[in-house]
């Protein structure tokens, strides 16, 4: 009799196939995800953003990376909330108890958010061209930073899994995107963090948020990238690590 | 045993302090339709799920297709195929898409193909290419056993399949369960209803209160009600009656 491993790139394929399905016919999430960004950047750059002393020759430039950021933190919710349908409508257990790749529907999941969350970005950064975003940074360094957006999109995917497959009800599998909402908030994002108070700045100076943001924002604006993206690196691993193995145990609990 | 597809022994399941299971005893042979009947709760979807590899027992033991369901779950999985109490289809997708993803998750050389006659058989070609969240769920149930039935499983579990159908879909669901039967393969459902098991089964359970407490066919079962000797009226009792009359019985006691 065959074995079941040897299949794991074909099951994951299929999943992946149907991933990209779920992505394109529900392009209004797309939408869902990247409007309240869009709004914050524009309030911010036309509105807010004259007052507000970043440093930089334009508000927009500084502004961009956090934005960046705020849009995959949207975008995890939908993680949890399609995880749960698919726990909640059985078809987990149909593929469960077919003879495929354990692990398949899992990692269907988090390349449809990587690929979700991608398309998101590219919306915003379009949307950001638009209204005078310049970067002079090389195509290595476009690379390191969509590299940087892509294990932030991977650690926050593999916290919102958790809730998707322990939560009992559809507001409970959503909750985890309250807290990951506010991240962006209490960092470096708006403005430099120098002005807060020292307890918040502290707090701001040191969260993942706000290094992530800085090793993205000198790899856009070509400045020495220096020691915050081995930290900001240390930190996307180590939340990825300590969630995928809490994930992965509430998996094996479910199934 | 050679000629049974499912063993099972001295099954036990408890989720927390609630003893679902606490014995269950029964063999399901080769080719054959097997009924387990029980009311609300009783603990049918728990024994399905146990023997479909997604649930784990505390005690005794289960075989399906000849090997352990706890020891040997990949192989359990390669001779099965699961229609949950509740569809579990894909609504953004396509019925034809679902089938072809199941085919392929299968392994199948030609998913179309298999997709195709599989559309035929179900009356879903015309509704093939739409997104399952616009089907009845009548059509919803039919797809959900049509996903059922791709790569021929040998032995098909059933749980619940003709809840929430009305008459039509139910008598069409029948003829198909018959079917497959006929082809060969082993059918395991579970049901409340009574007539379901009376018209299918070739052998049916009855689970109550955690154990197997009537096994047989039609005709043992009919043995076992009382009073058909009291005859002024020529009246053969029903399934519905020999249940209510056993699980009485058992009460008493
Ligand atoms: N995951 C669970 N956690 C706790 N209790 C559970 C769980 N699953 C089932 N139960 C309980 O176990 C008992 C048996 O459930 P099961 O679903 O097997 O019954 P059933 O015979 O399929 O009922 P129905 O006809 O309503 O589908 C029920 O009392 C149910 O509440
Ligand atoms: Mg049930």
């Amino acid at each position: 009799m065959e074995t079941v491993k040897n299949h794991f790139f074909n099951d994951m394929g299929v999943m992946l196939g149907r991933s990209i399905r779920h992505i394109f016919r529900s392009m209004d999430t797309i939408i869902t995800v990247t409007i309240m960004p869009i709004a914050i950047m524009l309030l911010f750059v036309y509105v807010l953003g004259g007052a507000i002393q970043t440093g930089t020759d334009s508000y927009l430039n500084y502004l961009l990376p956090g934005i960046l950021l705020i849009t995959i933190a949207n975008g995890i919710g939908y993680v949890s909330y399609r995880m749960f349908m698919d726990k909640q409508r059985g078809i987990f257990e149909r593929f469960h108890s077919m003879p495929i790749a354990h692990s398949a529907p899992l990692w269907g999941h988090v390349l449809t958010s990587l690929v979700s969350n991608a398309i998101s970005v590219l919306v915003i950064i379009l949307v950001a061209l638009i209204m005078g975003f310049r970067s002079p940074a090389g195509v290595l360094s476009w690379l390191a930073v969509a590299g940087m957006l892509a294990l932030f999109t991977l650690a926050l995917t593999w916290i919102a899994i958790i809730p998707g497959l322990t939560a009992k009800t559809f507001d409970g599998a959503s909750v985890i995107a309250y807290p990951i909402h506010l991240l962006p908030f209490i960092s470096s994002a708006f403005v430099p963090t120098e002005t807060m108070p020292s307890g918040v700045r502290a707090f701001a100076e040191n969260q993942p948020v706000t290094l992530i943001l800085e090793s993205i924002r000198a790899l856009l604006y070509g400045q020495p990238v220096g020691n915050d993206i081995w930290v900001a690196l240390a930190w996307c691993f180590g939340i990825m690590l300590v969630a995928y193995i809490f994930a992965m145990r509430a998996y094996k609990k479910r199934v | 045993m050679l000629n049974s597809s499912i063993q099972v022994q001295g099954l036990q399941k408890s989720y927390k302090n609630l003893h679902v299971l606490k014995g269950v005893d029964f063999e399901v042979g080769k080719g054959s339709i097997f009924a387990l009947l029980g009311s609300n709760g009783a603990g049918k979807t728990t024994i399905v799920k146990i023997l479909t590899t997604l649930l784990r027992q505390d005690g005794g033991t289960a075989a399906v297709n000849g090997f352990d369901v706890a020891a040997k779950p990949d192989y359990v999985r390669q001779s099965i195929s699961l229609t949950g109490q509740f569809a579990a289809v894909d609504e953004i997708l396509t019925g034809r898409e679902n089938l072809i993803m199941i085919a392929k998750l299968r392994h199948l050389k030609n998913p179309l193909q298999v997709t195709d006659d599989l559309l035929n058989r179900f009356g879903l070609t015309d509704a093939a290419d739409r997104a399952v969240a616009t089907y009845s769920g009548g059509m919803h149930r039919r797809l959900d056993i049509a996903m059922s039935l791709v790569g021929s499983p040998k032995i098909i579990f059933l749980d619940e399949p003709t809840t929430g159908l009305d008459p039509e879909g139910r008598i069409e669901v029948w003829k198909l369960i018959k079917e497959l039967a006929n082809n060969g393969a082993t059918v395991f459902l579970t049901t409340q209803y009574l007539d379901e098991a009376e018209q299918l089964a070739d052998r049916i359970a009855i689970l109550h209160e955690g154990r197997i407490i009537a096994n047989g066919t039609l005709a043992d079962l009919k043995k076992l009600f009382p009073s058909t000797k009291v005859k002024y009226v020529e009246k053969q009792p029903s399934l519905e009656e020999i249940f209510l009359a056993i699980v009485g019985k058992k009460e008493e006691n």
